[in-house]
């Protein structure tokens, strides 16, 4: 049976993993650091099996979040009512603290191309995306999170700062805000921006859950550094000095350690979880 | 007047390669976006590319990495996943495989794909509550050739002129080097983790038989009719020790 009544209502202020079934055995052993868990929606829209089985079991005793990689909020065109019912259908099973997707797009002309590709800032993308998110958040009946991007090149057509871009989509939705840090990081670094400035424009009052993660570096043909969101590697200690700075204006959040490819053994991720625990026990006092 | 960039010719310069990048993507200075576009068609081509190495690892240890990957790399651009459920993705390839004539002399590989495909169905299938071991047991002797299954959503069987089972096996579960065989198999997943089981002659004929809804009793007889030493109490017990039977009735 299904049993919810023990499990917590809300993301605690404590750091949390992107679950990994590889993991499974650690983390119902002795989850640590670890206080809450986040899955990737996609993953668990099949009809049955292990990854429904395993996901009921964790939720009984761990907040989960709900984290969407396909829903194409940026995308051109309708959103995919099959996959709105999809959603809905795994947030009413699930019944997840909260949920989240990503200002990007992800499918054109009924191609899903399993990336999160970018978006001019224009008053176009504005009422498209505040338009989706309104069908969205109708749909399930919930509040979502709404992540920032990494970005590797800008649009010439981009008449809005990022961080204004989804303050605004935030006021006219009532969505919250998801802040990567390290997007941040790899943005800024790869744009030519300092990552404070665009965290002093950032409402961080509608943060409701930071993410951490590794990235790969790499070089343009101009010989500048292009840092990629790989979420493969430990996080760089540069992005660790930023959360400090955002934990210090925000105060405590729930943080969340992104560890997609090359997955490492349970110790070396429970590490990084340790390790934002301790940024956040420097805000608390 | 700014270039805009719509996501057809985003989409478009993604999946080819050779097309020219879209005007009006820069970098800080202005200068137009080259290997900052590439990162895209990367984590595009790569991903995909990843999937379908995950979800044929006995394809790809077959043809090898390098000629997988091109051959992946020729695929998802003609069959882009068509929705976010990359569990799915791939169903196309096996025929996809079929239609390439520099492969005509692999002529196994299409169902080798076919079988892994249904082994991950397999996976993320329905449960389902399997009748008792011994419920064939309770039914009296005389209405056995009168009985009729319903069959598990994973169950699938996979009838193959090639020895589809022992190349999956040989590739994949260090089984022994493949005999020049037809072999059918069907998929049982008893909890979750599916298991193709190499049929014995006629089986798979009475297992075709019994998945389209007739009764033991038809079903036996193709069995027998496709092989002299079909053995039903072997199949039967392979069904039910698999959890593969659902619901039994009894056709009147």
């Amino acid at each position: 049976m299904f049993d919810a009544s023990t499990r917590p209502t809300t993301l605690p202020n404590a750091p949390g993993v992107g679950y990994k079934a590889q993991h499974y055995t650690d983390l119902t052993n002795d989850p640590g650091h670890v206080a809450w868990l986040e899955i990737h929606a996609e993953n668990y829209m099949g009809a049955g099996g292990r990854p429904l089985a395993q996901l009921r079991h964790l939720s009984e005793r761990f907040a989960i979040s709900m984290h969407g990689v396909g829903l194409s909020i940026g995308g051109e065109g309708p959103l995919d009512g099959d996959h709105l019912a999809r959603l809905k259908h795994l947030n009413n099973w699930l019944q997840p603290v909260v949920f989240s997707e990503h200002l990007a797009w992800s499918t054109h002309d009924g191609a899903f191309l399993n990336d999160l590709l970018p978006l001019p800032y224009t008053k176009d993308t504005l009422t498209r995306v505040s338009d989706h998110i309104d069908q969205l958040q109708n749909t399930i009946g919930r509040q979502m999170m709404l992540e920032n991007p990494s970005s590797y090149l800008a649009f010439a057509e981009s008449t809005w700062s990022e961080p204004d871009f989804l303050r605004e989509v935030s006021d006219r939705t009532g969505c919250g805000l998801l802040l990567d840090v390290n997007n941040v990081f790899v943005s800024a670094t790869n744009l030519d921006y300092d990552p404070r400035a665009y965290i002093a424009e950032f409402p961080l009052d509608k943060v409701g859950e930071i993410h951490l993660g590794g990235h790969d570096e790499d070089e343009d043909e101009h010989g500048h550094v292009l840092l990629i969101d790989s979420h493969g590697k430990p996080v760089v200690d540069p992005v660790w000095a930023l959360l400090d700075h955002v934990l210090s204006l925000s105060g405590p959040r729930p943080i969340l350690i992104e560890w997609d490819n090359d997955v490492p053994e349970w110790g070396e991720l429970h590490a990084e979880a340790a390790r934002a625990s301790k940024a956040l026990e420097q805000v608390a006092v | 007047m700014t270039a805009t960039v719509s996501q057809t010719t985003f989409r478009t310069a993604i999946l080819n390669g050779q097309s020219d990048r879209p005007l009006g993507l820069t970098d800080a200075q202005g200068r137009a976006a080259g290997r900052r576009f590439d990162v895209y068609r990367n984590n595009v081509a790569v991903s995909l590319t990843e999937a379908l190495e995950t979800g044929f690892p006995a394809i790809a240890k077959l043809l090898g990495a390098e000629n997988f990957k091109a051959i992946a790399g020729m695929f998802l651009r003609q069959y882009p996943p068509s929705s976010p459920l990359m569990m799915h993705y791939g169903a196309e390839f096996p025929d996809f495989l079929q239609g390439i004539k520099q492969l005509s002399h692999l002529g196994y590989l299409p169902d080798v794909a076919r079988l892994e495909l249904a082994l991950r169905r397999a996976y993320h299938a329905a449960d389902a509550s399997p009748i008792a071991a011994d419920a064939l047991a309770a039914i009296p002797p005389m209405e056995l050739g009168a009985v009729a299954f319903e069959f598990a959503p994973a169950v699938a069987l996979l009838r193959s002129q090639w020895p589809v089972h022992a190349l999956w096996a040989f590739n994949l579960a260090d089984g022994p080097k493949p005999q020049a065989v037809a072999q059918d198999v069907l998929i049982l997943r008893p909890e979750f983790d599916p298991e193709p089981h190499a049929l014995a002659p006629g089986s798979g004929a009475c297992v075709d038989t019994l998945m389209h809804g007739a009764t033991l009793g038809d079903a036996a007889a193709q069995g027998t009719a496709a092989a002299d030493d079909f053995d039903l109490s072997a199949l039967l017990a392979l069904l039910l020790n698999g959890q593969a039977i659902t619901k039994i009735t009894i056709k009147t």
